[in-house]
């Protein structure tokens, strides 16, 4: 029975997975780039989380569609969820973007992305 | 006119837009229409303000639908007086920075004040919206134009934001998956309508999930200790324009989530027989006062300084949350705003001293005070606030912090608001000693110094008397605006 | 009672704010700021001095401005006690600030106008603080006075000034913050802050609760009464300019601490309160133990305004110990100690300062025959040391002779056996001095002369003023009726 929730529960675990994952690299890497490649890992861990949450066993995507009609709401996935993680979508690659537009002022700079270095060069000056 | 809430933050959208376009056919459209815009949004959120106190608060609802299903926006006391802070502060520091950007970075104006205005729009926003996920869109859109601007100009900054983007990202999405848990437990994003359905979830360990989540994010964004490490660099090689913008206000709507949560959303004490967040709030700030100040202490390089003192400042407002009594609030929220003039002023006059002078070491700043007697002057109101001397703003948000302790008859929350005091008053009147007492460094950036220009020099004086101004009225605005906050949840 | 609405004790506070402003003002102009000084002082002193006349009639006026706390407002009110302050205070800053013009001016001191700004703006807050209403409006003004002398400390800008200045600041800074600690205590025992005669504290909470309070009124107050072992700031802070050791530190930033003592006992906690916690032990005691030690200190000075800071230690513990017997007449004594040290340590003061200007002599050591340089200085210091002594005819001696009586009335008479050795002791720290000065060979073959007119007249005035106010206690504005007006609507029990 444990066993059987568990397997339903399978997305949270992956989310849960990729949370760590995102934050072990964000934190104990000392490349830049790794460093955001975590963040990307982090942030994409919610979105998961957050669409799985919206799936429901036999509903369908949340488009109205003719053959199903509106009488029963169980029959489509709830839309909500889908629509904030657009919004968050939209959030991680501006962030993405913006991190990336650093990290090249930063290359451009120090030659470099590896966080130690860069930390050493800027005491130098 | 239902219409403030919403033209509060839309109206800095458009104009920052607005900037942009206007700018690139002629730069010097630039700086009018921003301040245009801020203009636009002041008057607004001062409209707001006053029909608040006249009739209770304002809704809007985005698109006309109703919540729980659409979006509110919601002018209530707390809010209104959040959004009336933050751009008069914003309105000041426009004025300020004028000279400094010119002088530093002239080539990037046209995106540098449309950008500033997206970080207004989006501070704006925090403060008005009465949706949990709106304050997520709301806080990446003036997260991410804070890591843009704050870059601007200089070689160490990136680094610097690099980190800060790291952490504060880290910090909005342990936020958004509050809200997902939130949104989990009660189905609904709309904060008045989830405060209802919560009391009858008393004990869920969804919910409590979710509120340990909402204040770990708010603490990364509001660098609460010990989550503070991206705020010093951040601070120190920040342009000076920028971080008069930043430094008073983006912790302060961190800060302001948290205390909306404990307002609107969950109650003080709903938490606290599962997990203890008030309390765990009050030690943290405990420790971030004494922690910021000693390291305050420590350093040399002014901006560094008042970067540490902002930590502990911060601290100061997680103890007035923290106590969840009236008087610990309203010290709390009355802090926020001290420390907004407060901190603004300082770095207006750290920004005025590299801008005549180009120094910002602290041992290099012998003498000035002969050679810059205004700014000096400035620099010693805000100083005097910050150590809590009356009629100063900065002693009364210590006198309610003090009542709100001693309500809680905690006494070790107390010793740590009084001791910081004396520790600020090492730092800052270090400083004033080596300005007004030391002899001059007879060559260097120091013999070269005199008052800035009247475009930076005006705004400086307009915090320090408001400094002073904001003391001497302390208890009105207490009485009216933030009293009946406190009231409504004790 | 009888309260009646009056702005006069708003004005005298505003008066030296104003004044201060203009001041600095007319920084470019030396005579007009000097000017801005003394008729500053002549005009609060006005003013005080209108608000005599109702308070010795019984109706106090008071003035409510808006409020600086939610249920807290800005009052100012002049009751018996604070006139006490209030008069002797802005009298003796008239004679100061003509003294301040002769000092500065013989010795050639620079940063005048921050100085004398400094000064009005200290004055305003002594003001603030003799006129206080409530507890809050108290602390506002008792820490507006520490940052407005810190200034004046340090005026000379040396090394030492500076670390004078910080030591300065990290007593009366923490004596100030404790107060706030006090405040927000007695605020949430009582609900409110108004001072009353009698006190205001009804009987609430158990006795250790009431005993934290007063510890904590004790530090807060105990600096800058300099009550041992917190009076470490008052013989450092010697490194100030004499006129600023006069005012400052005989008559405004000390007698504020122990005026601070007055209204706890009398005003907030009430003698009855006071005396069955038990918490009068504590600081009878405590005042006792500075009388001695000071005076047993101050033997050992040799720079002489370091010998006056210690005696003022003693002397402050005076009035404390009259506060703190809970007697009708110890009070009178105590209060009457405020005027009367006041007017004979500003004379002694004025004296050091005349000296040193004229001779740069600092020390007893170089005291030597200065009596027959300086016949008038040395003549009024001889006066002052026989009060302070408390012989009379002076006027040290009524306020001993009260102190003593208090002390039998309060069948504590070991009291008045201490008063007797303080006497003694006194003697044996400041009559050495007279004898050096008079009947000690100089191998100074200069002959310096008397200082000059506007140093001398002050000290003159001040040293008449304590001969006069030996002989006619109540002649001079009437201090005695005011001392025993406040008593009486303390110990009486009847309001207003």
């Amino acid at each position: 029975m444990m066993f059987r929730s568990l397997l339903d529960q399978y997305p949270y675990f992956i989310s849960t997975v990729l949370l760590a994952l995102g934050i072990w690299g964000m934190f104990a890497k000392h490349n830049l780039m790794k460093k955001l490649i975590g963040m990307n890992i982090f942030q994409v861990a919610i979105i998961l989380l957050f669409v799985s949450s919206s799936a429901k066993f036999g509903g369908t995507v949340p488009t109205f569609d003719t053959k199903i009609g509106v009488a029963n709401p169980d029959l489509y996935v709830n839309p909500l969820p889908h629509v904030l993680m657009l919004t968050a979508i939209v959030v991680m690659v501006s962030t993405t973007g913006v991190a990336l537009a650093i990290l090249l002022l930063i290359y451009r700079r120090y030659h470099t992305l590896d966080e130690r270095e860069i930390l050493k060069r800027m005491r130098e000056q | 006119m239902n219409q403030l809430p919403v033209i509060i933050p839309v109206s800095l959208l458009m104009f920052a837009f607005l900037t942009f376009l206007l700018g690139i056919w002629r730069r010097s459209l630039a700086y009018p229409v921003a301040t245009a815009g801020v203009t636009v949004s002041l008057v607004a959120s001062v409209l707001g303000l006053m029909r608040v106190l006249q009739s209770g608060p304002q809704h809007y609802f985005l698109g006309g639908w109703a919540p729980p299903l659409g979006i509110e926006y919601v002018l209530d006391n707390l809010s209104a007086f959040m959004a009336v802070l933050i751009l008069t502060v914003a309105f000041i520091s426009m004025a300020y920075s004028r000279q400094t950007f010119l002088k530093e970075v002239p080539e990037k104006i046209v995106p540098l004040y449309s950008l500033l205005l997206l970080l207004l729009a989006g501070l704006a926003g925090i403060v008005v919206t009465g949706d949990l996920f709106n304050v997520y869109v709301f806080l990446e859109i003036a997260s991410l134009a804070a890591y843009a601007v704050l870059c601007i100009g200089n070689d160490k900054a990136p680094v610097a934001v690099i980190r800060y983007v790291i952490i504060g990202t880290v910090g909005a999405c342990f936020y958004l998956l509050g809200v997902g848990f939130l949104y989990f437990a009660t189905g609904s994003l709309n904060m008045a309508d989830v405060a209802g359905l919560l009391p009858g979830l008393y004990g869920s360990r969804l919910v409590v999930a979710a509120a340990v989540f909402i204040v770990a994010g708010m603490a990364l964004k509001m660098a609460l200790f010990p989550f503070h490490i991206w705020l010093p660099d951040v601070y120190t090689y920040s342009p000076s324009g920028v971080i008069t913008f930043v430094a008073p206000l983006m912790t302060k709507v961190g800060a302001y989530v948290l205390i909306r949560m404990l307002v609107s959303v969950f109650s003080p004490n709903y938490l606290n027989e599962s997990f203890p967040v008030t309390v765990a709030l009050g030690w943290l700030g405990a420790a971030g006062i004494i922690a910021g100040s000693i390291m305050a202490i420590a350093q040399k390089d002014l901006r560094r300084m008042l970067a540490y003192s902002s930590v502990a400042q911060i601290g100061y407002v997680a103890l007035g949350i923290g106590l969840a009594n009236p008087l610990g609030l309203v010290g709390a929220m009355l802090h926020i705003l001290n420390h907004a003039f407060m901190k603004g002023g300082l770095f207006q006059v750290s920004g005025s001293i590299r801008y005549s002078t180009g120094l910002w070491q602290i041992p290099h700043l012998a003498g000035l005070g002969r050679r810059m007697p205004w700014t000096m002057g400035a620099f010693t109101v805000a100083a005097i606030s910050m150590v809590g001397i009356p009629p100063a703003a900065g002693f009364f948000s210590k006198w309610y912090l003090v009542q709100g302790a001693v309500y809680a008859d905690n006494w070790v929350f107390v010793g740590v608001v009084l001791l910081s005091s004396l520790l600020n008053a090492v730092y800052f009147f270090r400083i004033l000693e080596k300005v007004y007492t030391a002899p001059e460094a007879e060559h260097g950036g120091a013999s070269l110094a005199k008052d800035p220009p009247m475009g930076m020099l005006v705004p400086m004086l307009i915090m320090a008397v408001g400094i002073i101004v904001l003391g001497i009225i302390n208890a009105a605005i207490v009485s009216n605006i933030l009293q009946p906050v406190a009231d409504q949840i004790f | 009672m009888g309260a009646f609405s009056s702005t006069a004790p708003l004005i005298a506070v505003i008066v030296p704010t104003l004044a201060a402003v203009l001041i600095v003002l007319s920084r470019r102009r030396p005579n007009l700021r000097e000017f801005w000084s003394v008729g500053a002082s002549a005009a609060m002193f006005a003013v005080v001095l209108s608000i005599l006349p109702d308070v010795l009639a019984g109706r106090y006026p008071e003035i409510l401005l808006f409020d600086i706390s939610p249920g807290i407002s800005l009052a100012l009110t002049a009751d018996a006690a604070g006139l006490i302050f209030a008069l002797s205070a802005s009298a003796l800053w008239i004679v100061t600030s003509v003294y301040s013009i002769g000092y500065m001016r013989t010795v050639g001191e620079k940063k005048q106008t921050r100085y004398y700004a400094s000064f009005a703006l200290c004055l305003a807050s002594t003001m603030g603080v003799a006129f206080s209403a409530n507890l809050l409006t108290f602390v506002l003004f008792y820490e507006m006075l520490t940052i407005a002398t810190y200034p004046l400390v340090i005026h000379k800008e040396t090394p030492g000034a500076v670390a004078a200045g910080r030591k300065y600041l990290a007593y009366l800074l923490t004596g100030g913050l404790v107060l706030i600690a006090a405040a927000a205590l007695t605020y949430q025992y009582a609900g409110t802050l108004d001072f009353k005669p009698g006190g205001f504290l009804s009987q609430l909470g158990s006795q250790p609760n009431l005993m934290l309070l007063f510890v904590l009124f004790l530090i807060g107050f105990g600096v800058k009464s300099a009550l041992m072992p917190l009076h470490g700031w008052l013989p450092t802070a010697m490194i100030a300019p004499t006129p600023v050791s006069a005012l400052l530190h005989a008559v405004a930033v000390v007698k504020a601490g122990v005026f601070g003592f007055v209204r706890v006992v009398g005003f907030v906690f009430g003698p009855d309160l006071f005396h069955s916690i038990g918490a009068w032990h504590v600081l009878a005691v405590l005042a006792a133990i500075t009388i001695l030690l000071s005076s047993l200190l101050a033997m050992y000075q040799d720079n002489l305004k370091r010998r006056l800071a210690y005696s003022t230690v003693g002397h402050l513990s005076y009035i404390v110990l009259g506060v703190s017997l809970l007697s009708p007449l110890a009070w009178v004594g105590g209060l009457l100690h405020i005027v009367n040290h006041a007017a004979l340590k500003i004379t002694m003061f004025f004296c050091a300062g005349a000296i040193y200007a004229r001779t740069h002599c600092e020390n007893v050591s170089e005291l030597d025959g200065m009596g027959k340089q300086m016949p008038i200085t040395m003549g009024a210091f001889t006066l002052a040391s026989l009060g302070l002594v408390g012989l009379p005819p002076l006027n040290g001696f009524i306020s001993k002779w009260m102190l003593g009586q208090g002390a039998l009335g309060a069948d504590a008479g070991v009291f008045l056996g201490l008063l007797l050795l303080s006497g003694l002791l006194n003697a044996a720290y400041l009559l050495p001095i007279v004898r050096r000065a008079y009947f000690a060979k100089s191998d100074k073959r200069n002959r310096f002369g008397e200082a000059p007119l506007l140093m001398v007249v002050p000290l003159v005035l001040t040293a008449a003023l304590a001969l006069f106010l030996g002989l006619f206690p109540d002649g001079l504005f009437y201090f005695y009726r005011l001392a025993s007006d406040t008593a009486a609507s303390i110990f009486g029990g009847v309001s207003g």
